[in-house]
């Protein structure tokens, strides 16, 4: 389309000015995680890795961490296989029902998280799984499942169920069909899937808020505390160790499924 | 046929129902037990306290502190929305006429943010914002002010924080609908004689307003239940709903009133929902997040 010069000259300032305000914040963080300074200042005075060895050398840091982590972990090593296991149902059936329990695995994506959060607070106070690992695990593979199943159920459409069957008719079960013909084709969208639940586990922050405490208690949580009382330099360090995993990850999702 | 061809077809079929139930049981079963029930226990507390009440509800809309809470959280999420859209209009518009190559740029500096921890940007926000932060630090030594300016702890931090975080929710499905716009229409109405201009507003833009739907939708109703940007960039005075919510429980210990403030919230954002679907369907909104 050709439009007046100013015209153009203008939109692309505009838009410019509207991606740097989307990402400036991001790459700020970095440099004021090297600084050596008490206080945040930009530029920073001179570079150091104080606030990473503060990091690393306070003990709640590294218990936290070890949360986030191990929460991480088994989310992904939950959520995958149950979210791949009702993709699959909910891609090969066309029963009604099959429509609306698609619709109630996508809730954790429609209830406003902060009401989710209370909800949870208030089963796990009279069951007694405040301030647990399992409790914390169980809430982020509910809040994860979504990403995978709708990863997954993308991944299945481009593929063609009739593959599965001839491999049936050729005597496999159903089982070892779905792992030997199924499943390599969609890997990349599996892959992706738990990705994001994994990252997914990693930010939640509300959830744990509420319901995590204690030993139990996620680098997200102790941020959060943190942020309320005063600007630690400390926090860059772990946002920017934060945002170099996120990073890596998205990175490792989308390029696997493109392949 | 015969008689029994089709009662064999309907067993088998009964039979691979059944299968694919048990297979998407254990998810529902999650679900179920860490959503439905908490929020449907939630609820329940919301009318239930020794016996059926509405007290909970009575006080909410008659006490000042919840009507201007819930006015702030409209207003806020009102302005976040039509700022999302203003910036993120032109965004997705760039992205979707960019040469290839450059469209890609576009859409991962609009991606990257998203993929970031909330936590993260909130905090980075506030190392912006703050009296001694980046800007107003830039601001003195270029000598546009003297005394720094109140920029975060108050409603216009929340806003520039919570619309940094909602605007690839805007961008995503904007972009979306855009691509799938037919190239030949725009040059169908050039060739019949309409400026850029006005093919864009007769042709471009009336073919772009489902993906408008999706993304007001979208940021609108995160922006009302949204949690830690007000929380550590309001300074306390910016109170929005779901800051009710938690204090109800963490502060007062009160969690009728609590639930009561999260059912009409989530009776906000369900009549939203309902509203949207009539015109585009829901899984088209949600399938962008």
């Amino acid at each position: 389309m050709t439009t007046s010069r100013p015209t153009r000259i203008a939109f692309v300032v505009f838009c410019t000015l509207v991606l740097l305000y989307l990402i400036l914040p991001i790459l700020i963080i970095a440099p004021m995680s090297f600084s050596s300074a008490r206080f945040l200042t930009f530029p920073p005075p001179s570079l150091s890795l104080r606030w990473y060895q503060e990091y690393v050398g306070n003990a709640a840091w590294m218990q936290a961490t070890r949360v986030t982590l191990t929460v991480a972990f088994l989310t992904v090593a939950i959520a995958t296989p149950l979210g791949v296991a009702a993709a699959y149902a909910i891609s090969q059936s066309s029963w009604r029902i099959m429509r609306v329990i698609h619709m109630t695995l996508l809730l954790p994506l429609v209830v406003p998280i902060i009401i989710t959060a209370v909800g949870i607070f208030f089963v796990y106070a009279k069951v007694g799984l405040v301030a647990s690992m399992t409790g914390l695990v169980l809430a982020n593979v509910m809040l994860g499942l979504p990403y995978v199943i709708i990863s997954v159920v993308a991944g299945l459409q481009s593929f063609d169920p009739a593959q599965e069957m001839v491999a049936r008719s050729l005597g496999m079960n159903r089982l070892r069909s779905f792992f030997a013909v199924t499943l390599p084709q969609i890997k990349a969208s599996v892959v992706a899937g738990g990705i994001f639940a994994f990252i997914s586990a990693m930010d939640e922050t509300i959830v744990a808020l509420f319901i995590s405490g204690g030993q139990y208690q996620p680098l997200t949580k102790r941020m959060f505390t943190a942020l309320r009382d005063e600007i630690d330099p400390t926090i860059a360090a772990i946002s920017t160790l934060m945002t170099a995993a996120s990073f890596l990850l998205v990175l490792i999702a989308t390029t696997r499924r493109k392949t | 046929m015969t008689g029994s061809a089709p009662d064999i077809s309907l067993r088998h079929q009964r039979r691979e129902q059944l299968t694919m139930l048990a297979l998407a049981l254990p998810a529902l079963l999650v679900i179920l037990l860490l959503i439905v029930l908490p929020v449907g226990w939630l609820a329940w507390q919301s009318i239930w306290h020794n016996g059926f009440t509405f007290e909970n509800y009575r006080r909410i809309f008659s006490e000042d502190i919840y009507w201007r809470s819930f006015a702030l959280t409209f207003e806020i999420s009102l302005a976040v929305t039509l700022l999302a859209l203003l910036l993120g209009y032109p965004i997705a518009y760039a992205a979707s006429i960019a040469p290839r190559g450059w469209n890609i740029v576009i859409l991962a500096l609009v991606v990257l943010p998203f993929w970031t921890s909330v936590l993260v940007r909130a905090y980075a926000w506030l190392a912006l914002l703050q009296r001694t932060g980046v800007i107003n630090q830039l601001l003195r030594q270029l000598g546009l002010i003297d005394e720094p300016l109140a920029l975060v702890h108050n409603t216009f931090g929340t806003v520039v924080a919570t619309l940094h975080i909602l605007l690839p929710f805007m961008v995503l499905p904007l972009y979306a609908t855009m691509q799938k716009i037919p190239r030949d229409l725009l040059q169908a109405g050039a060739s019949l004689g309409a400026g850029p201009v006005l093919t864009f507003w007769r042709v471009f833009l009336p073919l772009s307003l489902p993906g408008v739907l999706a993304g007001c939708t979208l940021v609108f109703v995160l922006a009302l239940g949204f949690y830690i940007t007000p929380e550590l960039l309001g300074g306390g005075r910016t109170v929005m709903v779901s800051m009710l919510v938690s204090r109800n429980v963490e502060l007062y210990d009160q969690w009728g009133a609590a639930s009561a403030v999260g059912v009409v919230l989530l009776a906000a954002v369900a009549a939203i929902f309902f509203a949207v679907s009539r015109f585009i369907p829901l899984d088209r909104v949600l399938g962008q997040k």
